[in-house]
């Protein structure tokens, strides 16, 4: 046992050697396209026109107009994270059972859509929930009057769920598959029923994915403008959608890189929080 | 009525499509407070065996009674039977007093309850003051101790064990051997273990039953099995012995190296194998006038108590345990007497 625990770490320690000079294109490709951006919003956001040194980007943002959009854009992302917990959660539960171990075609279905191109994806549900789309003539059909599905905060998190439930399925799936067999039959032996086997054994088990599920989820719902932007029509603010505007429309980059950079801290602080949770459960 | 008992045992997998048959009509019975080892090469069907009387398999035909009611459609949790696992499967989200806890907390038992009995069954696998430990950070032996402890503290009736010490090292496996043994007598449980180490099992053990490929070839306690195997496959999977072709026309004279030997068993079959165990062989410089052989010595290892000897007769070489040496090339005789004789019916492949 112990010479292999050796030959182990000698390995880890050639390939840690080794994989240094592999990773230098990486270490480029980060310098490039992460590490730059980011100096260049840092540079912006704290420049004003005539490239004097201020926080007045920054401050501009602590306004109840911006605060609120971005009050808005988190209790959106939040409220599609919980709903995509609660739908993918049972689904990644089912999906790791023994008897559909082997059934891959069910996991298959819930990756096709994410094969699918994001932006037809999104379209599709224009002619869904459109006044003159699929549900209202269903409604139409029975007599009843049609309704406003498009356009309103139920369509934009309609939006984010679907996209983003995958996202939510993969990782708890993953951490479910991998408990031991033998650790949930221990816990069956020593005289858990059902209930017990879940909440005691195999949901604190799972903590680990469902955290990374999260973080997979929110971020990415709480920077979107283009779901907001198709399903929620051109009036529909989230923050990021107010990025977006800053940049292309109104052209005043220094603000636009200020709202990201916040957006930036705000993330990485999730993914702080979320990390050390996971961390706490596995110790 | 017996405590445990598995009748007609079978059970079948599909493997790729393909029904195949594991368990080939098991029949077991075992006493209270016994300890029985199933004891067989890997593959036949040991854990598959103690799986069932678990409740984690069904068996596909046949019935498990315990106590004389048949359980064979009662889950694991409602059987007073708990099991040491073969890799531990300790809960790696809890400490260790909630590992050894579990059985108790999900039972509902008050929390000072609960802290007593864990205290006490710590104490009696010497892991005392362990409580707040992290179950990854104990060595091989100590998680095996939070195995048992874990499974005891249910109080169950039976306690079986799948390979426990198939993991730690030779020192850590024997002194646990002599501990698991001690806590079997000490408790008064019934212990069902699976080894594939046949020194394990005969200084374990009880009763004995050998499996191989979904049969059990022998029951029997280690001195029946040790002393008169059935058959070749047992003879030769206990442990180093001689085993050699010959005949037998009549009762209790066989022969073989074209010699005849007075033994003490009847006439099982014209064609026998014989079994001689190593230390039964006397090596002799003169001949005697009965069931002597003369040979060449060819090998001598000295094995710190004894020394092992390879003698050759013939084409046949016999392996013989010995205080006494003697030198290579030297021609001696060897003598066995009619009770080292163990003959045996042919068998059919080995
Ligand atoms: N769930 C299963 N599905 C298919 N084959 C199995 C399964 N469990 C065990 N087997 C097969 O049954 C045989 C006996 O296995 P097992 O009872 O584990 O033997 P042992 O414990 O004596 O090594 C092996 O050939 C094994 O491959
Ligand atoms: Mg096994």
């Amino acid at each position: 046992m112990r010479k292999t625990k050796f030959s182990e770490a000698n390995n880890s320690l050639s390939i840690g050697l080794k994989s240094k000079k592999i990773a230098i294109p990486y270490l480029i490709w980060i310098l490039i396209f992460t590490i730059l951006p980011i100096f260049l919003l840092m540079q912006y956001a704290f420049t004003n026109n005539q490239g004097n040194f201020t926080f007045a980007n920054i401050e501009r943002f602590f306004n109840p107009l911006y605060l609120g959009i971005m009050w808005h854009s988190i209790r959106m992302a939040t409220m599609a994270t919980v709903i995509c917990f609660f739908l993918g959660y049972p689904i990644a539960y089912i999906l790791s059972q023994k008897a559909y171990k082997d059934k891959t075609i069910l996991l298959f279905l819930f990756v096709v859509p994410m094969w699918m191109n994001f932006l037809v994806r999104t379209y599709a549900w224009l002619f869904i929930l459109g006044f003159n789309g699929v549900l209202n003539n269903i409604l139409r059909f029975f007599g009843f009057e049609p309704i406003r599905l498009l356009f309103t905060d139920g369509a934009v998190l309609l939006g984010l769920v679907y996209t983003f439930l995958p996202f939510m399925i993969f990782p708890i799936y993953s951490s479910l598959q991998k408990i031991d067999e033998r650790i949930i039959e221990a816990a069956r032996d020593l005289g858990s029923n059902r209930l017990q086997l879940f909440f005691r054994i195999i949901f604190p088990l799972s903590l680990p994915g469902i955290a990374s599920a999260l973080t997979m989820v929110f971020m990415p719902a709480v920077a979107t403008f283009l779901i907001s932007n198709i399903l929620g029509g051109g009036q529909y603010f989230l923050i990021g959608n107010l990025i977006e505007q800053q940049f292309l429309t109104v052209g005043n980059r220094h603000f636009g890189s200020a709202l990201a950079l916040i957006m930036f801290a705000l993330i990485i602080l999730c993914n702080v929080i979320f990390s050390y949770l996971s961390k706490e459960e596995k110790e | 009525m017996e405590f445990i008992e598995l009748k007609n045992i079978e059970k079948n997998f599909y493997v790729n499509k393909q029904e195949r048959q594991i368990l080939k009509g098991i029949n077991l019975s075992i006493k209270e407070n016994e300890f029985l080892t199933l004891l067989g090469p890997s593959g036949s069907g040991k854990t598959t065996t103690l799986r069932i009387i678990g409740g984690f398999e069904t068996a596909s035909k046949g019935q498990v009674f315990f106590n004389g009611l048949d359980i064979g459609k009662t889950p694991p949790h409602k059987r007073a039977i708990n099991t040491v696992f073969q890799n531990y499967a300790l809960f790696p989200h809890m400490n260790v007093y909630d590992n050894v806890a579990y059985g108790l907390k999900i039972k509902k038992f008050s929390k000072s309850a609960i802290k007593d009995r864990v205290e006490k069954t710590l104490s009696l696998v010497n892991l005392s003051g362990f409580d707040k430990r992290s179950v990854k950070s104990l060595s091989g032996g100590q998680q095996q101790r939070i195995a048992i402890a874990r499974a005891l503290i249910n109080e169950p009736k039976v306690l079986l064990l799948d390979e426990p010490l198939g993991a730690l090292d030779l020192k850590l496996r024997k002194e646990m051997q002599i501990e698991l043994k001690n806590m079997q007598k000490n408790l008064g449980i019934t212990f069902i273990y699976v080894t594939h180490d046949q020194e394990e099992a005969l200084t374990m053990s009880d009763q004995i039953a050998v499996m191989n490929d979904g049969e059990i070839l022998q029951k029997g306690t280690s001195e029946n099995i040790y002393n008169e195997p059935k058959n070749a496959f047992i003879a030769s999977f206990i442990g180093t012995s001689n085993i050699i072709t010959g005949t037998m026309e009549r009762d209790r004279k066989v022969t073989f190296l074209k010699t005849d030997f007075e033994c003490v068993d009847p006439m099982p079959g014209s064609v026998v194998q014989i079994v001689v165990r190593p230390e039964d062989i006397e090596i002799e410089q003169t001949p005697r006038d009965r069931n002597s052989l003369k040979g060449e010595v060819i090998e001598v290892i000295f094995f710190g108590v004894n020394y092992e000897m390879k003698v050759k007769t013939g084409d046949f070489i016999w392996k013989i345990h010995s205080t006494k040496s003697y030198e290579r090339g030297q021609f001696v005789y060897l003598f066995m007497a009619t009770e080292a004789l163990h003959v045996m019916e042919m068998e059919r492949s080995l």
